[in-house]
């Protein structure tokens, strides 16, 4: 009897991706078997009964009859003889070859396109963005992602260029040349070519190398400044609608789009709302056009991914939005500069081109009886309350589901469920990717402490916080947070524990980190209004977590601080991690934070010299400079371990982090301070150990 | 005196005009009693080999609202140095560079013989010429292939420095730009919705921005080069580009579905093109040629669905208020021919297709601005390579047959008006105490805009005499007439001609034979047929015909002579003596007679006619026939069916059509071979001469005609029976006996009938 309800019930549905490749079924012209009451697909917690012939859902206890083709007998413990050989009967994730059924307009799907959308504008030909991201696609062409079983991707590319008007390119294989089409209709925009706007890149390739190298010098002499938006997505859009695909656009964007167009957007940046009211319409978009743009590319399986190059306010929360309903990557780049910063933006871009994923999918959950999804949390669009739409969803993105009872559970069959996504795989195969879960029921709120997982609670309390912050006051939600700590506190304190003293602060085993992870939520920058910090960051952050698996919030709301004084070079190892607070720095110190984002290399003022000269290649500390985003490569045991750390630390995370080298007492020591999340914070952010006096403080208030 | 006759003809020559009567009649009354009115017909820039133009200004009078130039009729002081304007009588000084003439150093517009004076001006800069190729891309591959390499030789016909520009169209338009090397670039636009110019020109980036550069910009200050050149270049720097870029012209993209017509935006297209031009070169000489090889499909302008299954309109759909684009088409059109008519730019229209292209709702865009309209089957026919090519042909002096953005000023004496005129031009609205409140054509002014016209180009102009009974003209007055026609030459010149000229008046009670024996029959017959077709465009069609017998049978009962109600009395003078059979002619021509042909056809028909020189239309009105035969040498014959012989060949000229037709027995001979034959080599003659007399029409005549060879009973042989007078029909074939003539198998009367007809009706004192 898990009434206790004080803790939300959650799943956190990460696409698993990176694991090896999941067995596929493949039932042929019949597709999946399903429950024929409430479309459950065949999986190991369907019982099979009267010899096999039929078998019963273990989700709406209906029972079905076996499809000739699939029938089996059952062995002297009812299952069936086949039970190993067939993944649906005994695997927890697996998928299934979908059938025409399955797909829009009951057609096969086409391989996805992806298109490349390019800001050509006065700055970005200036800063010499443009010739960046041409000379480097050239190369990441080649790589664009395929299945393992073929010889090259089956994924179509087209490229745009855009300032105030947008500029097509026809980029046929069999022209001499590539030819440009400008579309200045930006008010009602429209695809001007079909054939030849999507091509196979080796097919073409010498045509789009061409247009490659043209492109930068094409614009060179542009004194274009202002840029449009909507219509760019509007135009990527109708150009995979028009292709009859689903795809990806990859628009790399730097200013506020201020031509007139629809979709244009004013600096509405205003630090006198912060802690009003109306704070919360600084995350949502200025302008309607947006959302209903996002609507139409989720339907037509358009997923935006976007790459912001910001000098100022580009309002994050209007032009991400469209990003983040279609499952897309938000990737933004504070005052990039060529020479300094484009490794950080080159291997994103390097890694999002490379990823694999999944288009045009829609998610639904069941569950067996007694609960429901409630609510879902994600870069998702929700047309129904059940039905979870991406227009892509990739290995980085989690959808957080909320559960409630509506009913008793069963202890004896526990609560099942079932995860079901179809998608459109990267050579355009519609498949569709199953999950089973099966979970425990007990009546005891102690065997549901002990098995609570605070990093999933986490995510979920950060998710829904971060969407209550669009219809509610900061204040509210803030004090919502703290609430739901001490009630799920308390309600163990009541229940569960021991009795002892009432100013015994008593936290379950499996949540003692709970009250510090919470403040470090509540101290996260989008839940604190500050005028220091900036509207778009707080926009982007808010983005950021809304799309994160359960490992990356874990990450990105209590970093990771390594000491590098004390390496031992000869193993493999990272070094364990230390608690984020001031107190475990030192002067003779040299640490690694990292959350996600950033990682900063931190160095007391009499850090190791040998440390410093096996990092830097400079003979002291003072000698450092701290405006590198890079360290040098030296063949030196120190250099190499912290590269292995460095990568280490990388690896499986969706976004590459941005190297800072921070020197004890410097001025940049005051951004780093601010990720030593235990500490007070100077936004005024509590300590961990402040809070923990608060969340005590309350947890008393309701014993009493 | 020599004969009228030769008068007229020695006119037209000289001045390139031909009035209706050539003795005035001296009264309001009595000028309303002739039935046909005082027009004439005008060839404003008529080629003249032996003038050659002055390089002054004219000198013009000062009288603000009378303005008229300096000619042969002014009565000049050469003492005084002053000269009286023979329009408003007008003293005026001559200016200071005429300080030296007298009676014998007099300048040329002041000798009689210089009636027509052609004055070369500095106004303005200069700009070159300019061609907007508007092309379809929905054609089949043999067409557009065709029609790629017609167009990559027009580049090098073009003067060298003309600006050329290139719009292509199907489903979507687009407006090449030419200056950028390397890679080609195109501004692409929906075909389905219209933009106003401003529109156009934004997203064209046409519009030079209100605050040109930031700070911290590089300035561009050096050359800023025309703002337009990126899509209008001169040909002799981009002719290699633009070469390769037509031949890179694929045909449209877009997927058609079975039953379904391609998506032609001709409507969105051309209103780019004019869009364009307006924009960056307002009033200077320029061309927007159209090739379109099917009806506009969609947006703006469309004249059919997409749908195979419903055919395009007909006279039957029309008739029955069924063609349900039309209105809105036709506004469209219009719209935008009378932008393009304000610009002075026109538009022509190359049209080829086996079905109908959409004439009908286009045809204003040619007819207002003076364009070409040009008709044919397919881009791949001689018909058409021959006939765009013609559309540069050069003049005698090296020039272009083309001249642009004319403003045609017609000034009268006090006892006339203007009425109205009708040709390829629009009113300026130039009201003026010259201006006649009757308007026949398109009148309310004495100023109208010829934006586009060649040697040929003819203006019927309409009068009325104003002058009141009861205030005679003294014997021997005149009333004069002055033609001012401003306009671009082909070499970018500005020039002024100048025609005034000047008849006799006459009193019409006591000096009708005067009146009657200046009547020039062929000039009239045109001016009326003018007026017809003009009715024709706006009223049903059996109204004009009425109309036009009704004013036949007036003209009879004024001009005949005959006993009341005796039709075989009746007489008609020489002066008279054609015009009824013009006019017979005219009833069954397909400027009036829908049936049989299409909209589209009719308003082509109509477009030419409406533009020809007095020559070509009497020829559009009733085509010459000519025999060849053992019998003589070859010789005009009457357009009638008892001209069919077998032992004849018979040559035909509709202006439309040239058709040689061989008579029964000789296409025997031709099919036996005797023209093989040595001893026969004066059959082989025979059979060569009406072709090498074709083949003279055919290299000449714009556009260039349809050629049809046929035969004694061949199927194409019906483009000479329809137009022969049936004289003899299957009705009255044996009346007639069988050895003269071919029957027709018709129900429409013969000439015969139809004078019959005329007789009794103008005899008859009933009426």
């Amino acid at each position: 009897e898990a009434s206790g309800k004080c803790i939300p019930l959650a799943a956190v549905f990460g696409r698993g991706y990176k694991q090896t490749p999941l067995y596929v079924v493949n039932h042929g012209e019949t597709g999946p078997i399903r429950c024929n009451r409430c479309k459950a697909y065949m999986c190991p917690f369907m019982q099979f009964i009267e010899g096999g012939r039929r078998y019963q859902c273990g989700f709406c206890s209906c029972v079905n009859d076996v499809p000739p083709f699939f029938f089996q007998h059952l062995d002297h413990i009812g299952r069936r003889v086949d039970h190993y050989e067939r993944p649906e009967l005994s695997l927890g994730s697996y998928e299934y070859v979908a059938t025409l059924d399955y797909c829009r307009n009951n057609k096969p799907p086409k391989p996805p396109a992806y298109i490349f959308m390019i800001d050509v504008s006065y700055r970005n030909i200036n800063s010499g963005l443009v010739k960046l991201i041409c000379d480097e696609l050239k190369t990441l062409l080649d790589k664009l992602p395929r299945e393992e079983q073929e010889e090259s991707s089956a994924i179509r590319v087209g490229f745009v260029t855009y300032n105030k008007v947008l500029h097509f390119f026809n980029v046929k294989s069999s022209l001499a040349q590539p030819q440009m089409m400008v579309v200045s209709d930006v008010g009602e925009v429209f695809v001007p070519l079909l054939d030849g706007f999507l091509v196979n890149f080796q097919e073409s390739r010498s045509v789009v190398i061409n247009l490659l190298d043209q492109i930068p010098e094409m614009f060179a002499d542009t004194n274009e400044s202002e840029t449009i938006f909507a219509p760019v997505i509007q135009a990527g859009m109708e150009a995979l609608k028009a292709a009859e695909c689903a795809g990806k656009l990859f628009i790399f964007h730097s200013s506020l789009p201020t031509a007139e167009a629809p979709g244009k957007l004013r600096n509405r940046d205003d630090k006198k709302l912060l802690n009003t009211d109306k704070e919360k319409t600084l995350f949502q978009p200025q302008v309607n056009s947006y959302e209903a743009l996002a609507r139409d590319c989720v339907a037509n399986g358009c997923c935006v991914n976007l790459f912001l190059f910001p000098n100022q306010y580009v309002d994050v929360a209007s032009v991400g939005l469209v990003t983040m309903y279609t499952g897309g990557t938000l990737y933004k780049y504070n005052n990039f500069q060529v020479s300094l910063s484009d490794s950080n933006f080159l291997s994103d871009l390097r890694k999002d081109i490379e990823k694999t994923t999944g288009f045009d999918a829609i998610m639904r959950v069941r569950t067996s009886t007694g609960f429901r999804a409630t609510d879902f949390f994600g870069a998702i669009y929700m047309n129904n309350t059940t039905d979870v739409e991406m227009a892509a969803v990739d290995c980085d993105k989690a959808v957080t589901v909320e559960f409630k009872h509506d009913d008793k559970l069963n202890e004896d069959s526990g609560a099942l469920i079932q995860c079901a996504v179809l998608y459109t795989s990267i050579s355009g195969q519609r498949r569709l990717r199953i999950h089973n879960i099966g979970l425990n029921c007990s009546s005891q709120l102690a065997d549901v402490y002990k098995t609570c997982e605070t990093d999933a609670l986490i995510n979920f309390f950060a998710k829904s916080a971060f969407k209550a912050i669009l219809s509610q006051p900061l204040k509210i939600v803030r004090e919502i947070l703290v609430n739901q700590t001490a009630h799920m506190l308390a309600c163990y304190r009541k229940n569960c524990a021991s009795p002892s003293a009432v100013s015994q602060l008593i936290l379950p085993d499996a949540m003692k980190v709970l009250p510090v992870y919470m403040n470090c939520l509540l101290k996260s920058c989008v839940l604190v209004a500050r005028p220091e910090i900036p509207t778009d960051e707080r926009a982007y952050q808010r983005q950021l977590v809304t799309s994160m698996g359960v490992a990356d919030t874990q990450l990105f709301f209590y970093p990771q601080l390594l000491p590098l004084h004390s390496l031992d070079l000869k193993s493999d190892s990272v070094p364990a991690a230390v608690r984020c607070s001031e107190e475990r720095l030192s002067e003779g110190g040299a640490f690694l934070l990292a959350d996600g984002l950033r990682v900063f290399l931190w160095l007391g003022v009499s850090a190791p010299p040998e440390l410093i000269q096996g990092l830097f290649n400079v003979p002291s500390f003072a000698h450092i400079s701290t405006e590198a985003t890079s360290l040098p490569d030296l063949d030196n045991p120190f250099s190499k371990k912290l590269k292995s750390i460095l990568e280490h630390i990388q690896s499986q995370k969706p976004y590459t982090m941005k190297l800072i080298i921070v020197k004890q007492r410097e001025q940049s020591e005051m951004l780093f301070r601010q990720f030593l999340v235990e500490d007070k914070s100077i936004y005024g952010g509590a300590s961990y150990v402040d809070f923990l006096c608060c969340v005590h403080k309350e947890i008393c208030q309701l014993l009493s | 005196m020599a004969t009228y006759l030769e008068f007229i003809q020695q006119n037209e020559e000289r001045d390139g005009v031909r009035f209706s009567w050539n003795v005035w009649p001296s009264s309001r009354l009595e000028a309303t009693r002739m039935v046909v009115p005082l027009a004439c017909l005008l060839t404003p820039l008529k080629e003249r080999l032996d003038l050659p133009p002055v390089q002054y200004e004219p000198v013009l009078c000062s009288r603000p609202t009378c303005k008229a130039v300096l000619n042969p009729l002014c009565q000049v002081d050469y003492r005084a140095k002053l000269w009286a304007c023979n329009f408003c009588f007008q003293r005026n000084q001559f200016p200071p560079a005429y300080a030296g003439i007298s009676e014998v150093n007099q300048p040329a517009e002041l000798m009689p013989q210089f009636s027509t004076v052609e004055y070369i001006v500095q106004r303005g800069p200069q700009t070159p010429l300019i061609f907007l190729y508007v092309v379809d891309t929905c054609l089949e591959e043999e067409d557009l292939q065709a029609l790629k390499e017609s167009l990559q030789m027009s580049l090098s016909l073009l003067p060298a420095d003309a600006l050329v520009g290139l719009i292509t169209f199907g489903r979507m338009v687009q407006v090449h730009e030419l200056s950028c090397e390397g890679i080609s670039k195109s501004y692409v636009f929906r075909g389905t919705k219209d933009l106003t110019a401003k529109q156009i020109q934004d997203m064209l980036g046409l519009s030079r921005p209100a605050v040109p550069t930031q700070q911290g910009r590089p300035l561009q200050t050096s050359e800023q080069p025309v703002i337009s050149s990126r899509f209008l270049q001169p040909v002799h720097k981009i002719d290699m580009n633009l070469t390769d870029l037509l031949g890179e012209l694929q045909r449209d993209p877009w997927p058609v579905t079975q039953g379904k017509r391609p998506l032609r935006s001709t409507g969105v297209a051309l209103s780019i093109a004019v869009g364009l031009l307006e924009g960056t070169f307002p009033n200077t000489g320029a061309r927007i040629m159209l090739f379109t090889g099917g009806p506009p499909t969609q947006g703006p302008g469309m004249v059919v669905g997409d749908e195979l299954k419903t055919p395009i309109r007909s006279w039957h759909d029309i008739e029955k208020d069924n063609a349900r684009f039309m209105k809105k088409a036709t506004k469209h059109y219009e719209t935008l021919a009378n932008r393009t008519a304000a610009n002075g730019h026109c538009i022509d229209i190359y049209a080829c297709a086996l079905d109908q292209t959409g004439l009908l709702e286009m045809k204003c865009c040619a007819n207002l601005t003076g364009g070409h309209m040009v008709m044919g089957d397919s881009f791949n026919t001689s018909l058409f390579k021959q006939t765009f090519q013609r559309v540069f042909n050069k003049g005698f002096n090296g020039e272009f047959r083309m001249a642009f953005g004319a403003n045609l000023d017609v000034k009268t004496s006090r006892e006339l008006k203007i009425a109205g005129a009708i040709g390829p031009c629009i009113s300026l609205n130039a009201k003026g105490p010259c201006v006649s409140e009757n308007e026949l054509g398109i009148g309310g002014t004495s100023q109208w805009k010829i934006c586009s016209l060649d040697p040929s180009t003819t203006l019927a102009i309409y009068f009325e005499v104003v002058n009141q009974h009861n205030a005679p003209i003294p014997q021997g007055g005149r009333g004069a007439v002055q033609f001012v026609t401003q306009y671009q030459h082909s070499s970018t010149q500005k020039r002024i001609r100048v025609t005034t000229i000047a008849r006799n008046w006459a009193d019409a009670q006591t000096q009708l034979q005067h009146i009657e024996a200046a009547f020039d029959q062929e000039a009239a017959a045109v001016l009326m047929a003018r007026l017809g077709v003009y009715r024709a465009e706006s009223e049903e069609g059996p109204d004009v015909l009425r109309w036009l017998d009704r004013q036949l049978i007036r003209l009879c009962q004024k001009f005949g002579q005959y006993t009341k109600d005796d039709p075989n009395s009746f007489r008609l003078s020489e002066s008279f003596s054609l015009y009824p059979q013009f006019m017979f002619h005219l009833r069954r021509s397909p400027f009036l007679q829908v049936f049989n042909n299409s909209p589209d056809e009719s308003s082509y028909y109509r477009h030419h006619f409406a533009r020809q020189d007095l020559t070509q239309s009497l020829i559009m009105i009733q085509p010459i026939l000519y025999a060849y035969s053992f019998h003589g040498p070859p010789e005009p014959v009457l357009l009638d069916s008892s001209s069919i012989l077998p032992d004849r060949i018979l040559l035909m000229d509709t202006f439309f059509q040239i058709v040689i037709y061989l008579g029964e027995t000789i296409a025997q001979w031709q099919k036996a071979g005797y023209q093989d034959m040595p001893e026969y080599e004066n059959f082989k003659h025979l059979l060569q001469a009406p072709l090498d007399d074709a083949q003279e029409i055919l290299q000449t005549r714009f556009p260039m005609p349809r050629y049809i060879h046929t035969e004694h009973g061949g199927s194409q042989a019906r483009f000479l029976l329809s137009k022969v007078n049936p004289s003899q029909t299957h009705n009255n074939l044996y009346a007639w006996g069988q050895e003269s003539g071919a029957p027709i198998l018709t129900d429409d009367v013969s000439l015969q009938v139809f004078m019959d007809h005329l007789k009794k009706l103008a005899v008859s004192s009933a009426s």
